[in-house]
């Protein structure tokens, strides 16, 4: 089998005893990623394979693993443009915390992926570059705004990424495409060098092929930094030891809000089906009530758009990145027109459309009706989950109201596109951890993908169910055709 | 109708921390245009504030000095609008709960003495600095003053002219200087002031309507703005016009006030939150802490030289104006136990010296070791006190010991009996009406005949000698 299929543990293996050299998985990678990459269109731009030096000393946890990063995290020297045309030509003269981990653990880092523009959106279509699609039916949407990262690792052209999650971006894509993906705890992974879409939301985290290989990625990216205030001084748990442990009286929550008449038939059945499995296993599963979880999407479109207009005011053609002419505007209002206009060009319609909404939020007048009071119910929504939390060890919902959807479909109709998180949002405005991993297929053959909530800092909790449940069963092991 | 101004002032104070409030680069002035900037001051994506912790410290230093009292936790907000100094295009700044609260300012203003009430001390981060290029039709950036930490403090509207708003800022400034928080340089930015003026009829309590002040680089402009501000207010209001609220620019060539923008062009500053830096408690002890290792402060330090020394309030004032000089006094103190003489040196040439050259005593090149020394070459009859001036000036000139310019220019004090005659023969023969007054009871002539003696010995014969001897010849 070519070494881009595999896991990172599986290579490990393979490299440890002498079989394989890293060239030789360097090169099945590329040589996957020249057959497929025209059809999936997971990166951002060419990866730098050539440029890409082999340390033969590197001995760390990845060592010789080749990973790919979303366009919003900066490595040093490389292109980082969000796939926006604002961020055109910028290149990071720093690496992110995450990058600098990644590089001492001795993995490579190849390639940016493409995405969401700013990670505005839940189908990769806002890209300025171009949508990137889903390997399992390239007509179909890989899910976003990770959709890059999720689309490289389902299509085996790299062997694990990271994307980053403000409201379902990891999770969503993982879903859609048939792999696993972890949001971590607020505060677990640092966010020093990603992009800022909504501070007080976005996280950063691993997408993987099993849930081995997820503990093995969180573990590398983990822990505090102390250039990013909003990181907590944890110690970073060994993932990889509660992997194995047994699921029996584990105690398995299902709010009854995510559960609802008229949900996708297909999404339905294969949660189900997991409870079932599950149960089997010897977890205990009982229905509860998040009863704020409708006031969810609501709330998250105001504070994560009051965030996003203030962190996206730096982008105005002043120091880097994409700058209008403007004709002959060399008189007092050559700068404001310099400002709209690289504004104007520079950012595409759903990311004008959240500024807007987000400067309108915070506007005086009416600060208290929305921001000041989306606050108040954010506290809600969080004591919700600190309810169910005090007699549950995880919470199981549907990752994804629905399986991947078609391109275009959803492109005009921006509401029932930000209903596509709405499985996904609390969390992040709780701030709690949560994993997607793959529970089944449709009957066309698009991969479902189911959530696992847990506690605030449960990292081990989350894993330890989804590797009982991943090991028996066959999901994770199905490949797309391409 | 006769009006009453009503002043409110806001200053902006760069704190003298190691590195800068969010970021490590070094917190300096006056470096290579954008060489001093991180990816976080220069608001690079993906970049995150972290605070200083030193800068929290000189804020509640400050909040204590100006007895505020002080929040048990610290919440940072973002002031948003777009300027191409800043960097982020908004400023981390404190809105709805700043650091301190309701403190005062007691002040003095031609001998009358006033409480000022201080409406908040807030923290915040200072922006970079635009060039304009008169020849180009661009204006360049320097961040380099981009996350400069600042301390913005605001008084209440309780300021009733520009004196007293001169002698606000003036005590403020003495304050921050005792504290050592701030070089608070105008001329630099390290200290800059904006001022809220209005009118209202005499004896009426209900506010007129302000208009801000800015761009004033000196305290004397910030009383020549008011003033000005006062006129054209008042003319305004006799002419039967309203005030517009607006901001207003001091123009210091034209001395004149112009309009900036109105209020409806006003910026809708989006205060929220700032995500990035999480809001954290602080102990009370830490607060106690910080009180405990403030130094004395002026009023106290007063209040210690005229009840220890037994100066006058008006001596005790000049030594405590100024941090430097009271800690030069001190420290010549601790060598020679002569308060009075001391403080006469300081007060009289040396504090005229200092006004002449604008500068602090640090700057002056003289150490209390050579002041001291030239004080105990006075008493001890080395030189006269004329001298002993005439030294002080050539030491600032030439950084040399009194000693070394006492000899190498000759200067020792006359005391030898036999050269002191041969002068006043000189002199008595020279002056023979004097002598006749002398003779007649006009004992003014005396003080004359001793001063032309000095002349003659060009100021370094012993006075007290002289008198003594001249005296007993007369009588002969």
């Amino acid at each position: 089998m070519k070494l881009n299929f595999l896991t990172a543990h599986e290579l490990k293996n393979l490299l440890d005893s002498g079989r394989n050299t890293p060239t030789d998985i360097l090169n099945d990678v590329k040589i996957r990623y020249e057959e497929t990459e025209s059809k999936v269109r997971a990166f951002a731009r060419t990866p730098f394979f050539d440029q890409v030096k082999i340390r033969q000393d590197a001995d760390g946890p990845l060592a010789q693993i080749p990973v790919a990063i979303k366009d919003n995290i900066c490595s040093k020297g490389d292109l980082t443009e969000c796939s926006s045309r604002i961020l055109k030509g910028f290149r990071a003269p720093y690496d992110a915390t995450v990058v600098e981990k990644l590089k001492n653990s001795g993995a490579i880092i190849f390639g940016k992926t493409n995405m969401d523009e700013f990670a505005f959106g839940s189908s990769c279509e806002t890209s300025c570059f171009y949508p990137t699609r889903n390997p399992w039916d390239l007509d179909c949407v890989p899910g976003g705004s990770s959709g890059g990262s999720a689309a490289a690792v389902a299509a085996d052209e790299v062997i694990m990424s990271l994307g980053s999650d403000t409201g379902g971006s990891i999770r969503q894509p993982a879903s859609l495409c048939g792999v696993v993906g972890l949001k971590p705890t607020y505060g677990r992974v640092s966010r020093y060098g990603l992009i800022a879409f909504a501070s007080s939301l976005d996280q950063i985290g691993p997408f993987t092929k099993d849930i081995r290989d997820n503990a093995l990625l969180l573990k590398v990216i983990a822990g505090y930094d102390e250039r990013d205030s909003t990181s907590v001084p944890m110690p970073v748990p060994d993932y990889l030891k509660i992997l194995g442990k047994d699921v029996k009286g584990m105690r398995v929550a299902l709010p009854k809000e995510y559960f609802v008449e008229g949900m996708d038939l297909e999404v339905r059945a294969s949660l189900e089906e997991a409870k079932a499995r599950l149960e089997s296993l010897g977890a205990i599963f009982k229905e509860v009530s998040l009863p704020h979880t409708e006031y969810a999407v609501a709330v998250y479109y105001i504070i994560a758009t009051a965030e996003a207009s203030s962190n996206l005011a730096r982008f105005d053609g002043v120091q880097y990145g994409f700058r209008a002419q403007s004709g002959n505007d060399n008189d007092s209002k050559g700068l404001i027109s310099m400002y709209k206009e690289s504004r104007g060009q520079g950012f595409g319609a759903e990311a004008k459309r959240r500024i807007i909404l987000g400067t309108y939020v915070l506007s005086s007048g009416y600060y208290d009706a929305y921001y000041s009071r989306a606050l108040k119910v954010r506290t809600l929504v969080k004591q919700d989950f600190d309810k169910v939390f005090s007699d549950f060890d995880v919470i199981l919902t549907p990752t994804s109201p629905t399986p991947a959807f078609k391109i275009g479909e959803k492109m005009d109709d921006p509401l029932s596109m930000y209903l596509s998180d709405i499985y996904t949002i609390s969390v992040n405005l709780a701030g709690l951890p949560a994993i997607s991993l793959p529970c089944g297929f449709t009957k066309k053959g698009l991969p479902l993908g189911m959530q696992i909530i847990g506690k605030p800092f449960g990292e081990e909790d989350i894993y330890r169910l989804a590797f009982q449940y991943e090991q028996n069963t066959p999901w994770h092991k199905e490949k797309p055709k391409l | 109708m006769e009006y009453e101004p009503v002043i409110g002032l806001e200053v902006h104070v760069q704190l003298n921390t190691a590195t800068k409030a969010f970021c490590g680069c070094a917190n300096v002035f006056g470096v290579r245009e954008n060489t001093n900037i991180c990816p976080v001051c220069l608001g690079l994506p993906g970049a995150l504030p972290v605070l200083n912790a030193l800068v929290l410290k000189s804020a509640v230093k400050v909040a204590l000095a100006f007895n505020c009292s002080i929040r048990d936790y610290i919440k940072f907000d973002r002031k948003n609008y777009f300027y191409p100094d800043l960097p982020k295009n908004f400023q981390i700044s404190q809105f709805d709960k700043p650091l301190s609260e309701r403190g005062f300012l007691d002040i003095e203003n031609n001998g009358i003495k006033k409480r000022v009430g201080i409406t908040r001390v807030h923290m915040e981060e200072d922006a970079g600095k635009l060039i304009h290029s008169e020849s180009e039709p661009f204006s360049y950036v320097d961040y380099n003053r981009a996350g400069t930490p600042l301390l913005e403090i605001v008084s209440e509207p309780e300021l009733f002219s520009p004196e007293e708003a001169y002698a606000y800022l003036t005590d403020l400034k003495m304050i921050l200087r005792y504290l050592d928080v701030s070089d608070c340089d105008m001329e630099k930015g390290s200290l800059r002031c904006d001022a809220n003026i209005s009118l209202k009829p005499k004896g009426e309590k209900k506010l007129g309507v302000k208009t801000e002040l800015k761009n004033m680089n000196s305290f004397k402009a910030v009383k020549a703005g008011l003033s000005f501000e006062i006129r054209r207010q008042t003319e305004c209001l006799e002419g039967g016009e309203k005030i517009v609220q607006e901001t207003r620019l001091w123009d210091e060539k034209k001395e004149q006030t112009f309009s900036m923008r109105s209020k409806e062009e006003a910026h809708d500053y989006r205060y929220f939150p700032e995500p990035d830096l999480p809001p954290f408690s602080f102990a009370q002890k830490e607060i106690e802490e910080i009180r405990a290792s403030l130094p004395e402060l002026p009023q106290a330090r007063l209040k210690r030289f005229m009840d220890s020394f037994g100066f006058l309030e008006k001596e005790a004032s000049v030594l405590i104006s100024d941090k430097d000089l009271a800690d030069f006094f001190e420290a010549c103190l601790k060598v020679l136990p002569l308060h009075k003489k001391i403080a006469n040196w300081l007060i009289g040439p040396i504090s005229a010296e200092l006004n002449n050259r604008n500068v602090s005593i640090c700057a002056l090149g003289l150490t209390s070791e050579r002041l001291v020394r030239l004080i105990s070459l006075v008493e001890n009859g080395t030189v006269s006190n004329l001298v002993a001036k005439d030294v002080l000036f050539q030491m600032l000139e030439t950084s040399k010991d009194p000693d070394v310019i006492i000899s190498e220019k000759n200067l020792s004090q006359v005391s030898d009996t036999d050269e002191l005659k041969k002068m006043i023969e000189e002199v008595v023969a020279a002056n023979k009406k004097s002598v006749d007054d002398y003779l007649a009871g006009k004992e003014n002539a005396l003080m004359y005949l001793v001063g032309q003696v000095m002349r003659l010995s060009q100021g370094k014969a012993n006075p007290k000698m002289l008198r003594d001897l001249i005296a007993a010849r007369l009588k002969q």
